[in-house]
């Protein structure tokens, strides 16, 4: 199978996250930026499939500033063939269907057989990118992926619906795939696939040269949300905040 | 109508979160003058729409036919986009739920109109509504505004309450859609679960959840403990069921069970929005992360700031202490 990999770099779940000055985008000098999780399962699936059905080729592909080559050697040294990566000046657009065209127009010609996505991506968490790119690719289209089963020309794979249900789903190839996390076992690098990634070629182009049309939704006005509860912060060492947590176990939610 | 509501079906009834969504568009309807309709698709259309017809709207719309009789982002999506082409709505509201995640997209693709994803909140100003969302793990938030019209709008689960739903009459109007077997490329089998519930969860008076905080396997025999001294029901978040290290229905959020239990204590739970929209509803939550931002604090009644690992043996101990 020809797969293409969607990976996106963004913040940490445990990474420290403030406004910059300006109030309009985050300080990305104090953020520890990672390769979005549900990606990285979509990556490990990508090569799971390949090698159950012997061979092929993943081609990773990320759009983001320079600090995103470093999840893209990631994926290169865990194992992709070689990537795709989609240079932007700023921290990146924000309009989901722009994105989606963009990175429609970078991996049309490739005639990939499959495009896999993570499911959501941990900053914006808009949750629609593979879907969009499956429908502008004219591809047929599967999300919160929990298995899958290559069946000659067909993909079947097993669906995440709501409250512990789940349902199998056959899709002709080529399909659009946004992968649920927790469906496999995802890698680590290897010493020798670090020293290998070196070797693979990274192609880079500018997003200022594909054609992603007017942003048609924006995100304004960055701030930290209100708390919705009053929250009483107990702080300090464990010993006494163990003998505050009892007193209130005890007095005020009387489950003692 | 101008804000056309998406009906799923959950079971022959209207799913909790479409409810939401109508009253989102029912309150936005009256702030801005507008009428509000509603649709639903497929085999149970009209058992929908009887339902709908007794909601404070303009009309309910239903839509059916042989593509449409099993759910499939092919066939909902073209049909939907069809109906928004021919009735015009300026939004169509829906609930975040897994299957508008799997179709919305596709309408959105296919018209080229802007998909506003999984908001909170609703606001008007001057004359134009503005969404928030939650964005970086829910630590912060931002306004949403579409630039063009149609727009597509959902919104995350339990953000609109479904008891504030204005009732009424609605006429309900039977709407065709073209379209043929190829437009279908996708065949489903039926739905099924892969593990029966051990507990209730959702009966339960105190819930004692554990998150990735906890480290490692070895170290859930603490929780438990915990659990036994307070006579709490264990749940989990998502990673902990991911890992294997429990069943699948201890894991609370929007892919595992909705609580509400009195006392809900989250062990090392950072608060992601897929966890919190399974248990905001609880009475009182205590919390205890080592991280201070963690978002799980904003839902917290009581917030320790600590190590888990540290703090969960003595809590039991003192506990056990204070009821002997």
């Amino acid at each position: 199978m020809k797969i293409a990999v969607l990976i996106k770099q963004v913040p940490g779940s445990d990474s420290p996250l403030r406004l910059n000055p300006a109030g309009d985008w985050i300080d990305e000098n104090v953020v520890a930026y990672e390769m979005n999780e549900s990606d990285s399962y979509a990556l490990e699936e990508a090569m799971q499939i390949n090698e159950r059905s012997g061979g092929g080729e993943v081609v990773a592909v990320c759009m983001g500033p320079d600090r995103v080559q470093k999840i893209i050697r990631e994926a290169l040294a865990k194992g992709a063939d070689r990537a795709i990566h989609i240079k932007e000046n700023d921290h990146g657009e924000t309009d989901p269907l722009v994105i989606a065209k963009v990175l429609s127009e970078a991996v049309k010609s490739e005639e990939f057989d499959l495009v896999l996505s993570g499911l959501q991506s941990d900053d914006l968490g808009m949750g629609q990118t593979g879907v969009l790119i499956g429908e502008m690719l004219g591809m047929a289209t599967a999300t919160l992926v929990m298995a899958t089963e290559i069946q000659d020309r067909n993909i079947k794979v097993k669906r995440e619906l709501e409250a512990g249900w789940f349902q199998w789903v056959t899709l002709p190839l080529p399909a659009s795939l946004a992968i649920q996390s927790g469906l496999n076992q995802v890698r680590y690098p290897s010493l020798k696939g670090i020293m290998g990634a070196k070797k693979k070629e990274i192609k880079v182009v500018e997003k200022s040269d594909l054609n992603g049309g007017d942003s048609k939704q924006s995100l304004t006005n960055l701030h930290i949300p209100k708390a919705e509860k009053r929250t009483e912060m107990i702080s300090g060492e464990a010993d006494q905040s163990v003998g505050r947590l009892v007193e209130v176990l005890k007095s005020e939610l009387r489950v003692l | 109508m101008d804000i056309l509501v998406y009906l799923e079906n959950n079971n022959g009834k209207i799913h909790r979160i479409s409810l939401e969504a109508v009253a989102a568009a029912q309150s936005l309807g009256s702030e801005l003058g507008q009428s509000v309709g509603a649709i639903a698709i497929g085999e149970g259309a009209e058992i929908l729409g009887a339902q709908a017809s007794g909601l404070d709207i303009a009309e309910v719309l239903t839509v059916s036919g042989d593509q449409l009789n099993t759910y499939s982002a092919d066939g909902y999506s073209a049909a939907l986009a069809q109906i928004i082409e021919s009735e015009s709505p300026q939004y169509v509201f829906a609930g975040h739920s897994y299957q508008v995640r799997d179709f919305m997209p596709r309408v959105s693709a296919k018209m080229g109109i802007p998909f506003l994803s999984d908001n909170i909140a609703v606001r008007v100003e001057n004359g134009f509504p503005l969404y928030t969302k939650q964005v970086f793990h829910a630590k912060l938030a931002a306004d949403v505004t579409a630039s063009s019209s149609p727009c597509i709008v959902s919104f995350q689960s339990a953000a609109f309450s479904s008891d504030a739903i204005e009732s009424g009459t609605a006429a309900v109007r039977s709407v065709n859609v073209t379209l043929s077997d190829s437009d279908v490329r996708t065949s489903s089998e039926e739905p099924f679960q892969e593990s029966e519930g051990g507990v209730d969860l959702s009966s339960a008076d105190i819930i004692v959840a554990v998150g990735r905080g906890i480290g490692k396997e070895e170290n859930l025999p603490m929780v438990e403990d915990l659990a036994n001294a307070l006579g709490a029901e264990i749940a989990s978040s998502r990673p902990i069921v991911d890992s294997g290290w429990y069943e699948p229905f201890r894991q609370i959020g929007s892919s595992g069970q909705t609580v509400a239990p009195k006392l809900y204590i989250a062990l090392g739970i950072s608060g992601a929005i897929q966890h919190v929209v399974g248990m905001k509803g609880s009475k009182n939550v205590i919390a205890i992360n080592k991280d201070p931002g963690a978002p799980i604090f904003e839902l917290a009644d009581f917030g320790v700031e600590g190590d888990i690992l540290e703090i969960i043996p003595k809590l039991t101990e003192a506990i056990n202490n204070a009821k002997s």
